[in-house]
């Protein structure tokens, strides 16, 4: 019934989709599209909670499309709810979003069309069932997503993310489709059952796992194959750059989970684990690292996914490392710290976009240098958007530092596993893991800190306005939820639990929601514990406590005088540190040896009237090592062939008849 | 009845560490002075300090926002929650469990992100330099202190604090190699965290030099208090944490009556009284290095921490 429900939905979408193509210049049907979407999102998040609050069975549905000989499969087990709940509320959000920021398109029938379609495909990629229908789904995911990142096409660097992303996403899907090849077999067993029942060796199952990885991981971000997310994420309208981002990324990871965990069965091997964590410690920091060294607002938050899937992977790579050696119990805690990030990245990298949105609709600007000082015509953006920052740094009492702390915590339990090879590994990948979330709090201090504090660098950023109600109330639903996910983990946990259990030979979790006062308590033998709740409470009690006594006992008054100068009056905004400043110690210390940095400064002497210049020249590692020369083969390879382009037509005929001969030829040999 | 006594000793303990702290910040000011061979403030200065800033006015400046306002709140309230969860002169009490290790290092990051950002509000270059480097400075000491956590977990086998004071406690532990890393390590850490020399001077007030300082420079009245003494707090935890889990001896448990918790108390006051002594000590005999060269400092923290980490996943033994 519920599944019944989720197909119609998406339906609904594309005939909303097909109503913009008509009517998208009309002035209305922007509120009209972002309604719609809405109000499905909503259905499909209430049905979806509905369905997992009652723990009920899979469903199946076939449907006589697609494929002659195979149909359409769709299904609805615990695994896609999750994944369904998590990118129809991020659905929901963003449309909410965009009933106020959408009236700002200044090309609506390049957006209004693509919208819809963008979030159905996303819905039905997780219903899919069989190989066919997931690949179709996923395609579709991935052209409207295009349609959208090119909806600003007259921007050359916008061009360019659109290309990459086109060649990228390609590219992954073959991987994925030679996946599902491999695991059909020769039979050619295309629905999810059968390749479930059939039993992959090891080595073919170790090929779907690299292929999955590749994948999926193109799609999520995994280094070396992010390239194109930070180029492609924020040249999208901001609403579509947060389901990009906080939700598209979450189907890649759940692509990776329904092969990795559920279609191929058992891991046979430990070492897929260990492919999968280092994959992830590495993204993890490099991520990082390329975020702290961005001024772009929006690409910096689009680097910064890229740290987080890092996590996310993390977490995959240690459960399969515990589920290679039979250890179910500890693979749970990591599936679930996994997944809970899963729901955290969605929540606040949305957030944190769509106040992003909020500040471009206000200034028209997305560099950190020209912005500054929006705390205060924008109090309420940045109050929502230091909440998102707040808990993507992992600070307590939000959610960020929940998950985070699961993943420790599960690290913490590896010293178990038997294998040297991991032994080594897993203290390596806990240390990037902290090493990438003090970083992360470096990334966010700077983000926040030069958009929205200090002085504003630019008269846009001084003339900004605070964004319409419909913005605001997203985003405070957004940062509502991280706050109640922070201090109510056991509720989240809970219900991953079933989550869990279905991708890990159903054993999850111990119960948490008859801990005393609400603690998480994941491993009760550990007796490591954690109390969201108790802590919000105890700093709110004693930051009042503190509050109250001052004003109270000693002074409540507050004058306003100008801020210490240093004896040069009339500082220029311009004294400001700004976002290349601000990341120079860390750039000093990480980023000379990562990405090759080098400062030169040029001082003309006394004198001299030329100004003086500071330049920073980075390179960026995996571009030049991994892609660029393969750009640089494609194009020699084409140059040589370029010739063909110019031949007389006798000379394409004399081609042809060679080509024809050769393949004759050819058969006759192999028969 | 029990429950009212470990509701009165847990609020014991976080008054004690509140009234304790610019104790100690005194005491180590003293030892500093009595080593440079001046005679120094008087022991109860900070206190002095602290109630003349809170009956001042605040002078904010014009460019501030509602957050430089809220920040010093938070920055307390963060730092005095996890002061109040390190085990001092009694391990398990009632709220111990509330927050493990990690949980403990990540709200002295929460307060870090908060002064971070205070000291970018009022848009001055001092505030950047202060945010820009304290954020450096963050990013390798942080994960040092994690992996400090880690080698300690892997050997108590839980991150909660009262169980491995307990468990350092026992005869199993001895001697190891993994714990003399996590021990410097931390202590590295601590210098860091606490803005003391070799990393910052906590008495500076030369701009090149100044991190913490120069992040709190637009601070004045009632919130450079708080801030005063959440930085004292901060003194505090460094030192409890250290006691508690590398010298745990005459820490009272849980509900063992007035004695042992009258004693715990002594033992712990002659612990900080040396801690402060040795910080001092330490501080006099060495000249504060260049920002640049604190990353290599750090560096060696963050390895020192990682390499008993991995020890101990290589061997439950070493």
């Amino acid at each position: 019934m519920t599944l019944a429900l989720l197909l119609a939905l998406p339906m609904v979408l594309l005939a909303a989709g097909v109503y913009a193509v008509i009517a998208a210049r009309q002035s209305n049907s922007s509120r009209i599209v972002y309604s719609i979407s809405l109000a499905v999102s909503t259905v499909a998040l209430v049905a979806v909670l509905a369905y997992l609050m009652s723990g009920q069975q899979p469903e199946t549905l076939q449907l006589p499309i697609g494929l002659p000989w195979l149909g359409a499969h769709f299904r609805l087990d615990a695994l896609a709810a999750f994944f369904l709940m998590v990118i129809n509320l991020g659905n929901a959000v963003a449309s909410l979003f965009a009933l106020g920021y959408g009236q700002h398109e200044k090309a609506p029938e390049r957006v209004l069309p693509f919208f819809p379609a963008f979030l159905a495909g996303m819905n039905l990629v997780l219903l899919a069932d069989d190989a066919f229908a997931f690949l179709f789904a996923w395609e579709f995911m991935s052209l409207s997503s295009w349609a959208l990142v090119m909806a600003h096409h007259q921007e050359s660097a916008n061009v360019r993310a659109g290309y990459l992303y086109l060649v990228m996403a390609c590219f992954g899907t073959l991987a994925l489709l030679l996946a599902f090849g491999v695991l059909a077999g020769p039979s050619g067993g295309y629905d999810f059952d059968a390749i479930r029942a059939g039993h992959a060796t090891p080595g073919l199952a170790a090929l779907v796992l690299i292929l999955a990885l590749i994948g999926t991981g193109s799609k999520a971000g995994l280094v070396p194959l992010h390239v194109w997310l930070p180029l492609a994420h924020p040249a999208a309208p901001s609403h579509v750059s947060a389901l990009m981002s906080g939700v598209m990324t979450k189907v890649a990871v759940y692509g990776f989970i329904r092969i990795v965990f559920d279609l191929l069965g058992e891991p046979v091997a430990w070492w897929w684990g260990g492919i999968v964590l280092a994959l992830g410690g590495v993204t993890a920091v490099l991520g990082v690292l390329y975020a702290l060294m961005q001024h772009d607002l929006k690409r910096l938050l689009a680097y910064h996914t890229v740290e987080n899937i890092g996590i996310i992977f993390i977490g995959l790579g240690l459960a399969l490392a515990f589920q290679g050696n039979q250890m179910y119990a500890s693979a749970a805690l990591a599936l679930t710290a996994a997944l809970f990030h899963v729901l955290n990245h969605s929540l606040f990298k949305s957030l944190l976009f769509l106040g992003t949105g909020a500040v471009l609709t206000a200034t028209g600007e997305r560099d950190m240098d020209h912005l500054g000082g929006l705390i205060h015509p924008m109090p309420w953006t940045a109050l929502a958007f230091l909440i998102g920052a707040a808990a993507i740094s992992a600070l307590p009492p939000l959610n960020g530092f929940v998950s985070e702390w699961l993943t420790f915590q599960a690290i913490l339990i590896s010293p178990e596993l038997p294998q040297w090879l991991l032994k080594f590994l897993v203290p390596a990948v806990g240390a990037l893991l902290a090493l990438s979330a003090a970083l992360a709090a470096a990334c966010f201090v700077k983000a926040f800190g030069m958009s929205f504090l200090g002085r504003p660098r630019s008269p846009v950023a001084a003339q900004a306005r605070e964004t319409d109600r419909y913005s605001l109330t997203a985003m405070f639903i957004l940062a509502g939820l991280c706050i109640v996910a922070g201090i109510l983990p056991g509720l989240v946990v809970d219900g991953l639990g079933p989550v869990v259990g279905l991708i890990n030979g159903s054993i999850q979790l111990t119960a948490q929601h008859n801990q005393p006062w609400l603690t998480l308590v994941p491993i009760v033998d550990v007796k490591s514990s954690y109390n969201g709740l108790l802590v919000l409470l105890f700093m709110a009690i004693s930051g009042m406590l503190a509050a109250l006594l001052i004003h109270r006992l000693g002074s409540s008054a507050v004058r306003r005088g100008p801020a210490w100068d240093c004896g040069f009056p009339d500082a220029s905004p311009a004294t400001q540190y700004t976002a290349g400043s601000f990341a120079q110690p860390i750039r000093r210390v990480f980023g000379s040896v990562v990405f090759q940095a080098r400062e030169r400064v040029t001082m003309p002497p006394p004198g001299d009237p030329r100004p003086a210049k500071f330049e920073v020249r980075m390179r960026d590692p995996i571009w030049d090592v991994g892609y660029a020369p393969i750009a640089a083969a494609v194009v020699a390879v084409s140059t040589r062939f370029n010739y063909l382009q110019y031949l007389t037509i006798r000379r394409y005929l004399g081609l042809v008849f060679g080509a024809l001969v050769l393949l004759l030829l050819g058969v006759v040999l192999w028969r | 009845m029990a429950l009212i006594t470990d509701y009165l000793v847990q609020g014991c303990q976080m008054l004690l560490i509140l009234l304790l702290a610019p104790l100690l910040t005194g005491w180590v000011r003293v030892i500093k002075a009595r080593l440079l061979r001046r005679r120094g403030p008087s022991l109860l200065q900070p206190y002095r300090d602290l109630f003349k800033l809170l009956g001042k006015d605040v002078v904010l400046a014009e460019s501030a926002s509602w957050l430089f306002r809220i920040a010093p709140y938070l920055i307390f309230a963060a730092i005095w929650v996890a002061a109040a969860l390190v085990p001092t002169f009694a391990a398990g009490l009632m709220f111990n469990w509330t927050a493990d290790l990690i949980a403990i290092v990540a709200l002295l990051g929460s307060a870090r992100f908060f002064l971070a950002l205070a000291g970018l509000d009022v848009g001055t270059s001092f505030g950047g330099i202060g945010s820009s480097r304290e954020m450096m400075i963050a990013s390798l000491a942080e994960p040092a202190m994690l992996m400090m956590v880690f080698t300690l977990s892997l050997l108590a086998g839980t991150t909660e604090l009262s169980a491995v004071a307990h468990f350092m406690l026992t005869a199993e532990v001895g001697l190891r190699v993994s714990l003399g890393l996590a021990l410097l390590a931390l202590m590295m850490v601590a210098i860091a965290e606490n803005a003391r020399v070799p990393v910052d001077n906590p008495a500076t007030h030369l701009e090149l030099t100044m991190v913490h300082e120069a992040m709190v420079l637009e601070y004045s009245g009632r919130h450079l208090a708080l801030i005063e003494l959440a930085a004292s707090l901060k003194l505090l935890l460094y030192l409890s944490l250290l006691a508690c889990i590398f010298a745990p001896w005459g820490m009272a448990t849980a509900g063992a009556g007035l004695i042992a918790y009258g004693f715990g108390m002594a033992v712990y006051l002659i612990k900080l009284a040396f801690g402060g002594l040795l910080l001092a000590l330490f501080e006099s005999s060495i000249a504060k290095m260049r920002v640049f060269r604190v990353d290599e400092f750090l560096g060696a923290a963050l390895m020192l921490g990682l390499l008993g980490a991995l020890l101990l996943f290589v061997s439950r033994g070493l």
